[in-house]
């Protein structure tokens, strides 16, 4: 078992003849996952590497039973593409593009109200589910099937998080991405609450960094509801305040969103914290009584 | 990215937003002339740096004439003002600001923000306007007042109603707040800005609703349909490693330490900063070569890390995922050699190729270490600058 995506999951790639959405679309169906469809306006009726290629997204629904898609364009088309793809009511949208700008992120959040779409991202590596289905940017071979849930805001820290849990025989469920944006789709909580519900996954790990409140926030729901163990990080305890570090979400500014903050309620729920990123993969062993 | 005030208050202007008349100088001549064109009365000299408590630093002065305009804008240009936003050092100051005076009847707190919680932009106002914002939601929270915007309605007027009837604005006066406040919201919206503030927004004696300060931060990611915005850019007030940095689409910034650190990946480049300091260390950067660095960006990011006279020692730490371990190991090797570098170099590489990018670094006859762990690296630069 596993969230948001399985071995039936099929997927669109908005952005197909890119060159870094030709390059994941090609990896993504190495590793196995049913990558049915793309789409780029104007380029309908191609194909790259036997898939077929449609001109709008409501088309390639129609016509190759999509139900998930993922998102390579350049920022200043991103927001555009979600609408789409929105509108299509394709139930997954993951959008692994960096820069949207936070006014267009706005608009797609009050567009997405109400409809059946979610969305993850943008700004993210995307999910994969170890031996079934991997959607987006992140090394497959670095993951092995198990019963341990990741979510995290970052890319490489969660590879290196993913890295730690393999090597100590540690396969995961699922890993989910959300992204290093201020404004995005799924948050922590969103995808605590699935992995809670899914009985293939066993334990969670969380992995935050400094900016805003959403690790507070899964803390004070964590703390009650949570019925697996849990083991955390959180990145940037050594940032400055006021100066963005790299993602377009992580700064603390007015004295709001440090690492001690979220450190501590995180600890207050009763996960299992790390603290060095070295550690990520012992917390959890801890966290399981391993 | 920020601007300056003035910069700030032209835009506001453009929206609508009142503000007083004035004039930038960057000598003391063109201050007195400043102060005599705006009538020779009471005048506020006013140093531009990106940085707040100005008023407090001494770079906000009430001058009576303009040779006191003069002489205060003096004391101003070329030295450094130190505020507790700008470091022990200070920020140089370029120009003044030379203002007309305003009789102030009451001085209030307006601002745009994003709440992130919401994903929407929320307007939050305060009869105690002048002083900082983050003392008053701390020290009396209740006199903080917001609403949440519709992004396909904007700020609606029933909105700001509420508000100016919740800070108490005179009936006679409620139209002209409520246009400050429209003009605030679209300068943000239109403009892509990530902050437009206006601390204090004053009611003056004759009548007026004025901005008296104003400071906006603009979202860099926006700057593709923002070229207005971008123009307004001051790379004197920037770090110039990060001013050099950014030209290569290199996230860096300038910390307090001695190792510099050069990572793919935010979350990662933080987590290295995390556990230099775990060992004992203290990084001399953030640096994010992304995730699809090439050879010269790994050659920049090097250059640019070691321009740095206090590194002592140098991090490297890769997961490679999109990004080889063979490509980033040549990069790195090629760099090394042709920079001489002279401070111990630890290289931590993970994932994609890692074998073929451990044996060119062995191959290359360089003084590199190699670590196969986050731990192993940080223990080992820690150690090697002792």
């Amino acid at each position: 078992m596993s969230i948001l995506v399985n071995k039936n999951t099929r997927v669109l790639t908005q952005g197909i003849t890119g060159a870094t959405g030709q390059f994941h679309t090609k990896a993504c169906k190495e590793y196995g996952t049913q990558m049915v469809a793309g789409v780029t306006p104007g380029k309908g009726g191609t194909a790259y590497e036997g898939i077929p290629i449609f001109d709008t997204v409501d088309k390639a629904v129609r016509a190759t039973g999509a139900n998930a898609t993922v998102i390579y364009v350049p920022p200043p088309f991103a927001a555009d593409a979600i609408l789409e793809a929105a509108d299509a009511d394709i139930p997954l949208i993951i959008c692994i593009t960096e820069g949207v700008p936070v006014r267009d992120m706005v608009k797609v959040k009050r567009f997405l109200a109400g409809r059946s779409s979610q969305l993850l991202g943008p700004n993210c590596p995307g999910t994969i589910t170890p031996g079934e289905c991997k959607i987006g940017i992140m090394p497959g071979h670095i993951h092995r099937q198990g019963t341990i849930g990741v979510v995290s805001r970052s890319g490489t820290l969660t590879y290196e998080a993913v890295d730690q849990l393999t090597r100590l025989g540690m396969g995961q469920s699922t890993c989910v991405g959300i992204g290093g944006d201020p404004v995005h789709g799924f948050d922590f909580l969103e995808v605590l609450k699935l992995f809670n519900d899914d009985p293939g996954t066993e334990a969670v790990v969380m992995i935050g960094e400094i900016g805003g409140s959403s690790e507070e926030e899964a803390a004070a729901w964590i703390k009650t509801n949570m019925k697996k163990p849990m083991a955390g990080f959180i990145a940037g305890q050594t940032a400055p305040s006021g100066k963005r570090m790299g993602h377009a979400g992580a700064i603390i500014s007015g004295g709001k969103g440090t690492a001690s903050e979220k450190v501590k309620a995180m600890k207050q729920a009763g996960i299992h914290m790390a603290s060095s990123p070295a550690d990520i993969g012992r917390s959890m062993q801890e966290a399981i009584g391993k | 990215m920020n601007i300056h005030e003035f910069q700030a208050k032209e835009i506001l202007k453009r929206f609508g937003v009142l503000v007083p008349r004035s004039i930038v100088a960057t000598t003391t001549e063109e201050a007195k002339k400043a102060a005599q064109d705006l009538g020779g009365g009471v005048c506020v000299v006013k140093a531009q740096i990106h940085a707040g408590g100005r008023g407090k630093g001494g770079g906000v002065k009430v001058v009576k004439t303009p040779e006191e305009a003069a002489a205060r804008a003096g004391d101003m240009l070329g030295k450094n003002l130190v505020t507790h936003q700008t470091g022990p050092e200070g920020r140089k100051v370029r120009r003044v600001l030379i203002e007309q005076g305003l009789n102030i009847a009451r001085e209030l707190y307006l601002a745009m923000v994003l709440d992130r919680a919401q994903s929407r932009v929320t307007v939050i106002c305060s009869s105690e306007g002048g002083v900082e914002i983050e003392k008053v939601a701390e020290e009396q929270p209740d006199k903080i007042l917001k609403e949440t915007i519709d992004p396909v309605i904007g700020l609606a007027a029933f909105q700001c109603r509420r508000l100016a009837f919740a800070l108490g604005i005179p009936a006679e006066l409620t139209g002209k707040f409520i246009g400050a406040m429209q003009g605030l919201y679209r300068a943000f919206d239109e403009c892509d800005a990530s902050l437009a503030e206006i601390n204090p927004l004053v009611l003056t004696k004759e009548g007026q609703v004025l901005a008296l300060d104003a400071k906006m931060n603009f979202d860099s990611n926006a700057f593709f349909r923002q070229k207005d915005i971008l123009a307004l850019r001051d790379i004197d007030e920037e770090d110039p490693r990060e001013v050099e940095a950014s030209k290569f689409d290199l996230s860096y910034i300038s910390l307090d330490g001695n190792i510099a650190c050069m990572v793919n990946g935010a979350g990662l480049a933080m987590a290295t900063m995390d556990i230099v300091k775990v060992y004992g260390g203290e990084p001399a950067n953030f640096l994010d070569v992304g995730g699809g660095a090439d050879k010269a960006k790994v050659a920049n990011a090097f250059r640019i890390l070691l321009a740095d006279e206090r590194v002592k020692g140098v991090l490297i730490n890769i997961f490679g995922g999109i990004m080889r371990c063979d490509i980033l190991a040549q990069g790195v090797v090629d760099a090394a050699r042709e920079l001489s570098i002279k401070v111990p170099l630890v290289v931590r590489m993970q994932g994609t190729n890692v074998e073929q990018g451990r044996k060119i670094l062995a191959d290359s006859g360089l003084t590199i270490i190699t670590a196969e762990t986050m731990a192993e690296a940080a223990e080992k630069i820690v150690n090697a600058i002792k």
